[in-house]
């Protein structure tokens, strides 16, 4: 028997045998859903310190909820960014924009005319509320669900969809999976498959902009399962250390794949209070609430462009769809755990305000809706003329050995004429793939 | 920035060259860039205030300033990961792994990252960065201080790895490095830092200072990559060789007259391949040494290659001198180090085929 140091209590012989904790998430296919054990507060009720505020003062804003838009469909409290109903509009044209865009592209997957497409229905606000409140030349560092701020900073749709084509308009040469964008006019970096990769990089960015005296800040976007990797941590300690104009996003939307955000430690704790264990300022906002997240953002971005220092915002939000098109949420949670979200739909959410304000109304909605469909639809024609996915219509074989290196050296030259030689074997006689 | 750049050959000797051991070319590599570029930037490990564990960067931040030259946190990952982002702004970020063997946290930000951002994005974003590490063994580093892993960065597309084996080159590699728009591994052989250890470790060793390629010119010079250097001429059997190895082969085919054409690779990829088949076809026998473990090893590729396209040229099969397949030992250094002994009965094998 081992020994064990007596400390006035039973040496362990009368102790219950010890039990590990796995996580279980509240419900599984079948199972009905209460969300009433989330704490939804109330709208306005969050006070707003001085964005150069020291982080800890933000510690009671990384357990709280920062929120506007109630249940009244009216903006509540100090965090209302008071915007005006043109920019109001803008935002619900770029959330109808970007809900056409993936219904039509996961619908163009399903009939073969690409390999995989990730819908980010229900997180719209994450993405374009929060790059509004950007400046667009903040270098964003996106996962693979901010397709929106590609959208909200213009990015062309027939780019968005050569680049899902994989055809040889694909500004990226058909390299890349699809949705892997990259757009350094726009300020939006190339987007890796590798999670939290992308963390580290924008702080060092923000870091770059620092040393060099720029203006211009930084903000990266995660996943709260992706929060689990090592590269999350060193972007945090470092974003600290040098006090990094940078803003880390999380978007906490409940799942990663199959695995709910317990497994990323969301039993514990919130994700936006582990911005004050490293000195970063915190805030947890309502994700699904479009005035929340873009006061959030901007809140940041003024902190990070007056050297204050970065500031971590926990998107509160939920993964309506499937986690992509290889994926049936039905495996794994309840089907009805999207309706009873509590904090329902942002594109749905904007929209009553506008209503509520006296801005819009549901004929003009019904109509945008219909004519963000036409201008996809129209797009993806332009687009699919420079070819689908398999169809031939592709970049030459040669680009297929460029740009790993500034230039060939000679054994990928060699390559590329192995892979030439083999094209002219299969198809002799000049006939094209 | 029109760059002189050095033959193949040992520099001359004139009146603008000192003796310098490799520390000191390293450190002088850095000071020009520093000073030429405003956008190189240094971070690392103990690199800052400190200068560096070896000293190879000791005065930087005082000349350059804190925002030039920076202590970062013992974080590989951060290192490697904040350098990937500096150089998607436009800097040219020179980062320093303390040792070779600790750069395996930064592992997923150099294959998955710097190595394919340029691929990835079609030109739109690189990866400028100078990775400088101290490798290798023959210091009694044991299993954590002694490790030569550049075949995990030999097989990954779109990184450059460099190994020079003089102050000369180390200085005239360093700055090319530097310059080269893709992201380089720079692995500094640190048995060799102060002078040529020939694996005769019973013998004092000789400082760099006494030695022909320890003269190194002042102010701004480049190698280039990709080119080999013929450390010596013959007709017997060609040696391939990188790093510290490229003495101890030296000193093992004088001890034992053996007129071997010695050639320093200096840059495992991309590769000088029309030096290894001038010199394979000429000799028809090829030996191939490296500090690293035998199995996968870059000697296999080597060995591959030097096969593929020298076969009917060679007089007898092509053999690898290599560090055994173990991890680095402590106490039994010299056992698995390959020196005078394995290398002298791997040539006495080949010569006799």
């Amino acid at each position: 028997m081992a020994d064990r140091p007596a400390n006035g209590t039973a040496q362990g012989s009368n102790k219950p045998a010890l039990s590990l904790h796995v996580p279980e998430p509240k419900y599984r296919p079948g199972d009905e859903v209460d969300f009433s054990h989330i704490a939804i507060t109330k709208p306005g009720a969050q006070p707003r310190p001085d964005e150069a505020c020291e982080a800890s003062e933000t510690a009671p804003l990384t357990l709280d909820l920062i929120r506007v838009l109630g249940d009244d469909n009216q903006a509540h409290g100090p965090w209302d960014p008071k915007l005006d109903a043109d920019t109001l509009r803008q935002m619900l044209h770029h959330f109808a924009m970007v809900r056409a865009f993936d219904a039509r592209m996961y619908r163009g997957q399903r009939q073969g005319k690409t390999s995989f497409y990730m819908k980010c229905t229900g997180e719209e606000a994450t993405s374009i509320s929060a790059a509004m409140a950007l400046a667009s030349d903040d270098m964003v560092f996106p996962s693979y669900r901010q397709q929106g701020i590609l959208i909200a900073r213009g990015y062309p749709l027939v780019e968005m969809i050569n680049q899902i084509y994989s055809n040889r308009g694909d500004k990226l040469k058909g390299r890349q999976l699809p949705i892997m964008y990259s757009s350094r006019e726009n300020s939006f970096f190339s987007i890796s498959g590798n999670l939290a990769t992308q963390t580290p990089q924008a702080v060092g960015w923000a870091m770059a902009s620092a040393i060099k005296g720029d203006t211009r800040i930084a903000a990266t976007w995660v996943g709260e399962g992706s929060t689990a990797e090592g590269d999350f941590h060193s972007a945090c300690t470092f974003a600290a250390v040098y006090n990094a104009p940078v803003i880390i996003n999380v978007v906490n939307n409940q799942w990663a794949i199959s695995s709910f955000s317990g497994f990323a430690g969301a039993e514990r704790t919130t994700f936006a209070a582990r911005a004050l264990g490293y000195g970063i300022a915190g805030l947890r906002v309502d994700g699904n609430d479009p005035l929340a997240v873009y006061a959030a953002e901007r809140w940041a971005a003024n902190r990070a462009r007056s050297n204050s220092g970065p500031t971590l915002i926990e998107h509160f939000t939920y993964r309506a769809e499937g986690h992509s098109t290889s994926d049936d949420p039905g495996a794994y949670r309840s089907a009805h755990e999207g309706e009873e979200w509590p904090l329902g739909d942002p594109v749905n959410r904007l929209k009553k305000h506008l209503i509520e304000l006296g801005e819009w109304d549901e004929d003009r909605h019904a109509a945008m809706d219909i004519a963000c469909a036409e201008e996809v639809k129209a797009a993806t024609k332009e687009a699919e003329k420079n070819g689908i996915l398999g169809h031939g219509l592709h970049h030459p074989f040669h680009t297929m050995f460029e740009d790993v290196f500034e230039t060939l050296p000679w054994h990928l030259e060699e390559q590329a004429a192995q892979a030439i030689h083999e094209r002219e074997v299969k198809w002799p006689e000049g006939k094209k793939p | 920035m029109s760059a002189p750049e050095t033959t193949n050959d040992a520099p001359v000797v004139t009146e603008d060259t000192r003796r310098l051991n490799m520390i000191e070319a390293i450190n002088e590599a850095l000071a020009i860039m520093l000073e030429r570029d405003p956008d190189v930037i240094i971070l690392g490990e103990d690199v800052g205030y400190f200068g560096g564990v070896f000293r190879a960067t000791a005065g930087l931040q005082e000349k350059f300033g804190k925002t030039r030259v920076f202590d970062t946190p013992i974080s590989e990952c951060g290192i490697i990961g904040v350098a990937v982002g500096m150089g998607a702004y436009g800097l040219r970020p020179v980062p320093e792994i303390q040792f070779a063997d600790y750069i395996y946290p930064g592992l997923d930000q150099l294959v998955s990252e710097a190595a394919r951002l340029r691929y990835r994005s079609a030109g739109e974003f690189i990866a400028p960065m100078t990775v400088r590490s101290p490798f290798g063994g023959g210091i009694f580093g044991g299993q954590t201080h002694s490790q030569s892993p550049e075949a995990l960065f030999t097989h990954v597309s779109g990184i450059k790895t460099v190994i020079p084996s003089t102050p000369h080159d180390a200085k005239g590699l360093l700055i090319s490095a530097i310059e080269d728009n893709d992201p380089v591994i720079f692995f500094e052989p640190k048995r060799i830092y102060n002078g040529p250890f020939t694996g005769f470790y019973d013998k004092p060793v000789e400082p760099w200072k006494k030695h022909r390629d320890s003269q190194v010119p002042e102010g701004y010079y480049k190698i280039p990559l990709g080119k080999a250097r013929t450390v010596r001429e013959g007709e017997a059997l060609t040696v391939l060789v990188y790093g510290t190895m490229v003495h101890v082969a030296e000193a093992v085919c004088e001890a034992r007259g053996v007129d071997a054409e010695i050639i320093d690779l200096r840059t495992l990829v991309p590769l000088d391949i029309e030096a290894i088949e001038t010199s394979v076809k000429k000799t028809g026998r090829c030996l191939i040494i490296h500090e690293a473990t035998r199995t996968s090893g870059f000697g296999a590729e080597l060995s591959a290659l030097v096969t593929e396209r020298c076969f009917y040229h060679l007089e007898a099969p092509v053999d690898r001198v290599t560090g055994f397949d173990t991890p680095y030992p402590h106490s039994l250094e010299w056992a698995y180090f390959p020196g005078p002994v394995r290398i002298g009965e791997a040539i006495d094998k080949i010569m006799s085929e």
